[in-house]
């Protein structure tokens, strides 16, 4: 329901480990009307200029620590509050090329009263800073 | 005699909230502004942390209570059967979230639970003695597409009348009155990419009252595209229950959540028919709040500005006028 603003306009980077670049980064917002346990995250699918980055590999970050996919599902403390900004961070080694970008985020989310997961979808073109 | 009180639900300013064009503060003063004197509130929307919330936040709280001259009516509980991927919760992991939300509520100084319609009877059963000694009612909501009727509801019921404790009850949604399809959803639809012919076709066959059960496959089968299924399958989730029903279960009903999709500038929500339920909530003698429930934001927001605030307004002028003109023909009697 709040697609449109799954995608953040800022926070859009490569990210570097020591002197390599390791993947890059996204802002993004919860697409439901409330937060949620991190448990109830079912990832994030990543497309980039058509190519994709599966949820499995991406990384979750939120108030500074960061979780892999399946810490996500066993995180049973931690929530993910409404309209909070968390970061993605999608691994591919040397990153991408500064310039414009056509980015989707795919989030699935797990609502214990809806019978299906809950997708929240957004397209935005992003400029990646040089 | 009825006695309906003025309250809203901050759900109504989720997006505002959201979107950090109100704080929480501002969203009780506001109501204040307004007139509104009853907060519901969602825990898990407006206040980070929930459910572990520190003495400060509540003290806070109530002095924002107090400080805008507004009451904490009801709090939404929502239970996470399926908070972890590999299993349901037990009945004990249950009772222990039900129980926390029941301490919440009683440090916010509100009576009222709103408790989520998956809910299981029993646990219903099994937490209302720690609700009595709290001082708070457990409500079950009746929300679309369940009505009063459908057997999970009827084993709620059977619970009430078995258990026949005070802090058992109902909250009903009006979204199970929804009369008229709201026009929002569907111009969103024409706007995401669904034809008219479909769209019109559809919500014909919901305002006649026609049977929605194969509507998908109905309209897979004419050619539909995904953005008509889309809407098709969201039609099944709308009902139109009889307004009247309020009277006969107005002896469960502790709480009412005003839904509404849209208040038109002349104070007109189109698709509820808000003149007969206030009608049957004098005739069943309702004593209790309304929670002004906003939804219309989500089908609106990729072409217009929201303004929850504004809505809510014209919400509770088009109820005040209901309200007089009910109470007035009463007192000709």
């Amino acid at each position: 329901m709040f697609d449109r603003y799954l995608i953040c306009e800022d926070g859009f980077q490569n990210v570097a480990k020591g002197d390599e670049i390791i993947g890059f980064r996204l802002n993004v917002r919860i697409t439901y009307y409330r937060g949620v346990s991190l448990s109830a995250i079912e990832g994030f699918d990543v497309t980039v200029d058509g190519k994709s980055f599966p949820r499995e590999h991406n990384l979750f970050s939120v108030r500074g620590r960061t979780y892999t996919f399946v810490e996500l599902q066993e995180e049973g403390k931690e929530r993910w509050e409404l309209g909070e900004v968390a970061q993605l961070t999608v691994p591919l080694p040397g990153g991408l090329k500064p310039g414009p970008h056509i980015i989707e985020v795919l989030e699935l989310l797990r609502i214990s009263y809806l019978p299906a997961l809950s997708e929240g979808l957004d397209k935005k073109t992003l400029i990646l800073a040089g | 005699m009825a006695n309906i009180k003025r309250g809203i639900s901050l759900y109504s300013w989720h997006q505002e909230f959201y979107l950090r064009q109100l704080s929480l503060e501002e969203c009780i003063a506001k109501a204040s502004e307004l007139d509104i004197r009853g907060i519901e509130t969602l825990g898990e929307q407006m206040f980070p942390g929930y459910p572990h919330l520190s003495d400060q936040f509540y003290e806070q709280w109530n002095e924002w209570m107090k400080n805008y001259n507004t009451v904490p009516t009801c709090h939404d509980l929502f239970l996470e059967t399926k908070k972890y991927k590999s299993r349901l919760l037990s009945e004990d992991e249950m009772i222990a979230s039900v129980k926390t939300d029941i301490q919440h509520a009683a440090r916010l100084c509100c009576q009222l639970i709103r408790v989520i319609v998956i809910t299981p009877p029993s646990i219903m059963e099994r937490c209302v003695e720690f609700a009595e000694k709290h001082n708070v009612k457990l409500l079950l909501e009746i929300h679309a597409p369940w009505t009063f009727s459908t057997e999970w509801i009827v084993q709620h019921l059977e619970v009430m009348d078995r258990v026949k404790s005070p802090n058992l009850g109902l909250v009903p949604d009006m979204g199970i009155f929804v009369k008229k399809f709201p026009r929002i959803i569907s111009e969103r639809a024409l706007r995401d990419g669904a034809r008219e012919r479909f769209v019109n076709y559809m919500v014909d066959i919901y305002n006649n009252r026609e049977d929605t059960t194969n509507l998908p496959e109905k309209i897979e089968s004419i050619g539909g595209n995904g953005r008509e299924l889309t809407l098709a399958r969201l039609i099944q989730r709308f009902i139109f229950e009889d307004p009247h029903k309020l009277v006969e279960y107005m002896p469960y009903i502790k709480h009412i959540h005003g839904k509404f999709y849209e208040m038109t500038p002349d104070n007109r929500e189109l698709s509820v028919p808000y003149h007969e339920i206030i009608s049957a909530l004098y005739e069943g003698g309702y004593d209790g709040w309304i929670s002004a429930e906003y939804e219309g934001q989500r089908h609106i927001q990729d072409v217009y500005e929201v303004d929850g605030v504004e809505q809510v307004r014209r919400y509770w002028v088009m109820l005040q006028d209901l309200i007089d003109k009910i109470s007035e023909e009463q007192n000709h009697v």
